[in-house]
């Protein structure tokens, strides 16, 4: 189980008198969680193996009233864990006995849409696709696509710095961002950048994105919003071995061609999505990759043709373009399924998220199975090829805690490896709690603490999303920033 | 992490100094925002070369004083560029061409036209080394394309001029170079009919990479006349030969783009380095320099309101650049219309008695001008590195 750091008692103490503050600044009676039962789905996120009970939650809808909780709870030595829709796979939302989570979902709006700008600007507790589908009638999109998107929110995102499958081409969240409004830890409403590039001075809009609610509470986000392309069409060819399959990428990067999304998929990936979706993939294949390119109909077979011979030149021993929009989404679909498809053969599984140079991926799928024999836990491993991006399923069974604890252990060596390889330990979901104590695998101490000086001067008391993304040790070693 | 022996004598020099200290690389951009008051020096002149290229993961890494000319032509031998095409404003800011580093580059987030398709410099570090104002030797990032590992120290850093820390290294995510370029001109319009027609361009699904406007007076510093005495709007195209053929033909069609001629792939790379490197902007001897982001539909309002100066619009009409004479007097019309526009400013070039006195870029909110010193503390307690530069008294 993951350590959390002692609850504060005095807050505990005046448990009611922190519900009252918090009713108080909320306008709605329902805006305020108190009750152990309906607070009990705020008692984890994404990564369920974790279970905390808050004090209490607040659900705020507008940046004014969450600036009142932020300066009552900043007055009372209240601790915040901010929380989007839950979806964090690291435990950014675990909330903390003594800690108020102040939920963002009620502040789902979309407060603005400027087409000529190619910008939106909208509430933190707007989905993800919430915003595509809001520009999509004029033909635009919000780019970065996490997996989670029907669910998780912009402002989640925001404090993941969250990725997705097509960031290849159009970058991760902050590189889509213009603009954030965001309550500080005392309660002062601020604005940073705006509908415009590159404001003058730091970048906090750089620094406060993927920050996992160590710094502020983002409220609002200008977001720029890119035209879709006239059409997209992807191909997918499989290969004897992660080694070719491997080669084959180089090739394809090498090549000059910037495909929107180049994805690999080992051979227990395969079996388990061809299994869930019947999405046609090679079942003889060791290793697989799914190419989509875009533009218009001639452009596609253009790059098509182009990407086809490449793949040919590796013995592929499936090879499969498709031919219309239809066929691109069948290829799609047992991808996009992937988590339900390792759902389906068994009860549970750890979703890592390493990134690795893109030459090392053979050696790194090398050790990985033979750290699976050695654990006795089956894994996949599904690839953002052209990004270095891993995401190795370990799959277990949490009634058994010698499995979970196997898993985690099984885990913590990947990412590991993942640094010893010259990569790092999240790519795209975060340390939360999760990757917290191996921080310093990654780090030196007196780089942690560099980072920590920097979370001192935004928060001063520690209270913004504590017992996250900086291991733990005794809160009077915080040094501050003066 | 051990520190390179240059990182160890600058750290070094750094914990010993008593004073505050001036950041240089090749020195080329200290005409830009305050000029710093500093008794010694720290050079990353001799931190130079290429660390890693990795062209097959788009990954190059450099020593801070590489100069910038020497990493792209090892791209460019391999069919690959820098991503925000950063510029060389030595013509501008007096200082020799081709000189500028790496280092400079990232320290002042300076990017070209790409920009307003491709992304900034900063969307491009992937990891950093530093020496802070505490005399310690960092990283931040590393060399993969994605990391979300930590708070992004990256981008702290980048655009902080030197301020937070003497970075030593730099990791930069590159991509392949287009093939082809190509260049749509449309001659004659207004800029609020350029802005519009910019805007249509960069809307449309066609992957423009460039869009410019050179009100006549601009465009008369072009060596090769396209349309003499009117001003030019321009759309750029990157991609494989074919494609921009292609693309360029759909948006002459859609856009309805009246007298518009296309240049072919060499007049097109001229004509974007000079866009590029600001050189024409109708600037004088002795004249300020001032760039203003906003919203691209508020850009040519803002061209108009600076009484005195002139000036032309790059990413789309979101990027205004002045010349006009170096005065508090020009100094606060610029920002005033930047304000009203909800966009910010930088001073680019001026005398030291302006650059002192006036607001390089805006002031901050109060309670952000706090952060911003517990931060600069927490990097530099002692305030060495650079004081001033950005903010006065910090």
């Amino acid at each position: 189980m993951i350590r959390l750091p002692d609850p504060k008692p005095d807050v505990l103490a005046k448990r009611d008198a922190v519900i009252a503050g918090l009713r108080a600044a909320v306008a709605d009676d329902e805006g305020v969680i108190a009750d152990p039962i309906s607070l009990k789905p705020y008692e984890t996120d994404g990564l369920s193996a974790y279970r905390q009970m808050p004090l209490a939650v607040a659900l705020p809808s507008t940046t004014e009233e969450v600036a009142a909780i932020m300066r009552f709870c900043h007055a009372n030595g209240v601790r915040v864990v901010p929380r989007g829709a839950g979806t964090s796979l690291s435990g950014g939302a675990l909330p903390m006995a003594d800690a108020v989570v102040v939920g963002l979902m009620r502040m789902n709006q979309i407060l603005d849409i400027n087409y000529p700008d190619r910008c939106a600007t909208v509430q933190a507790g707007v989905t993800n696709i919430g915003i595509t589908n809001a520009v999509s009638d004029e033909g635009f999109f919000y780019a970065p696509d996490p997996s989670s998107q029907l669910a998780c929110m912009i402002g989640g995102n925001v404090n993941m710095n969250s990725g997705g499958a097509h960031c290849l081409k159009y970058g991760v969240t902050s590189n889509n961002l213009l603009g954030l409004k965001i309550v500080t830890v005392d309660g002062e409403i601020l604005s940073i950048g705006g509908e415009h590039l590159d404001a003058a001075g730091y970048d906090w809009l750089g620094l406060l994105t993927g920050s996992e609610g160590q710094l502020a509470l983002v409220t609002e986000i200008t977001v720029r919003i890119l035209r879709s392309p006239e059409g997209a069409r992807a191909m997918l060819a499989g290969f004897a071995s992660n080694e070719i399959a491997g080669e084959c990428v180089d090739a394809i990067i090498s090549s000059g061609i910037i495909p929107v999304a180049l994805e690999f998929m080992d051979r227990p990936a395969i079996h388990a999505c061809e299994a869930f979706a019947h999405a046609g993939y090679p079942l003889d294949a060791e290793a697989m990759l799914i190419i989509e390119v875009e533009g218009s109909v001639a452009e596609q077979d253009d790059l098509l043709a182009r990407l086809t011979t490449i793949c040919n030149r590796y013995n592929p021993v499936s090879m499969r373009v498709s031919q219309s929009a239809e066929e691109s989404l069948a290829i799609w679909k047992g991808r996009k399924g992937a988590f339900g498809a390792i759902g389906r053969i068994s009860p549970d599984y750890l979703c890592m998220d390493g990134v690795i140079p893109t030459s090392q991926l053979p050696a790194v799928l090398r050790r990985i199975q033979e750290m699976s024999d050695s654990y006795g836990l089956k894994v996949a491993n599904i690839f953002h090829a052209g990004d270095g991006n891993l995401h190795p399923l370990i799959m277990f069974d949490a009634n058994d805690p010698d499995s979970f604890h196997r898993a985690e252990t099984f885990g913590a060596d990947i990412l590991k490896l993942c640094v010893e390889v010259g990569g790092c330990l999240t790519g795209e979901h975060g340390v939360g709690v999760e990757k917290r104590d191996l921080m310093p695998f990654q780090f030196a101490e007196h780089e942690l603490e560099q980072q920590r000086r920097i979370k001192s001067a935004f928060d001063p008391d520690w209270l913004l999303n504590p017992s996250k993304v900086f291991p733990l040790r005794a809160p009077t070693a915080v040094p501050r920033a003066a | 992490m051990t520190p390179t022996e240059a990182e160890a004598a600058i750290a070094g020099q750094i914990a010993a100094a008593r004073d505050p200290l001036l950041i240089r690389g090749a020195g080329t951009k200290f005409g830009m925002l305050r000029p710093v008051q500093a008794a010694g020096m720290i050079s990353t002149a001799g931190l130079t070369g290429i660390t890693l290229y990795a062209p097959k993961e788009l990954i190059i890494s450099a020593r801070a004083g590489t100069p910038l000319h020497e990493i792209e032509a090892i791209l460019a031998a391999h069919g690959q560029h820098l991503i925000a095409e950063p510029p060389d404003l030595s013509a501008l800011l007096a200082s020799p061409p081709n000189t500028q580093t790496l280092g400079g580059v990232v320290a002042t987030n300076l990017s070209g036209p790409r920009r307003v398709a491709w992304g900034a410099m900063r969307d491009h570090v992937m990891g950093v080394r530093a020496v802070t104002g505490r005399g310690e030797v960092i990283h931040s990032g590393g060399r993969v394309l994605k990391n979300v590992t930590g708070l992004d120290l990256c981008k702290l850093l980048t655009g902080s001029h030197g301020t937070l820390g003497v970075m030593t290294e730099i990791t930069l995510k590159v991509l392949p170079a287009p093939e082809a370029v190509g260049t749509i001109v449309i001659p004659g319009l207004e800029a609020e009919k350029a802005v519009a027609a910019l805007s249509a361009a960069l809307g449309s699904p066609y992957g423009v990479s460039g869009a410019a406007f050179l009100p006549a007076e601009a465009a008369s510093w072009l060596p090769d006349r396209i349309a003499p005495g009117r001003s030019l709007t321009l759309v750029r195209i990157e991609d494989f030969a074919a494609s921009v053929a292609y693309r360029s033909a759909k948006l002459m069609a859609e856009l309805d783009l009246f007298g518009a001629v296309i240049l072919d792939d060499a007049a097109s790379r001229k004509l974007w380095a000079r866009v590029r490197d600001v050189r024409l902007l109708p600037v004088m001897n002795g004249e300020g320099i001032w760039r203003i982001s906003v919203r691209p539909s508020s850009g040519p309002g803002v061209l108009r309101s600076v009484p005195g100066a002139v000036g032309y619009l790059d990413w789309g009409g979101g990027m205004v650049w002045f010349a006009g004479a170096p005065t508090e007097t020009t100094h606060r019309a610029i920002e005033a219309a930047a304000r009203a526009a909800g966009g910010t400013w930088t001073l680019m070039r001026a005398p030291d008695a302006l650059r002192s006195a006036v607001n390089v870029v805006p002031p901050e909110a109060a309670p952000l001008a706090a952060i911003t010193r517990r931060v600069k503390r927490a990097m530099d307690p002692r305030g060495i590195l650079n004081p001033g530069r950005i903010y006065s008294g910090l």
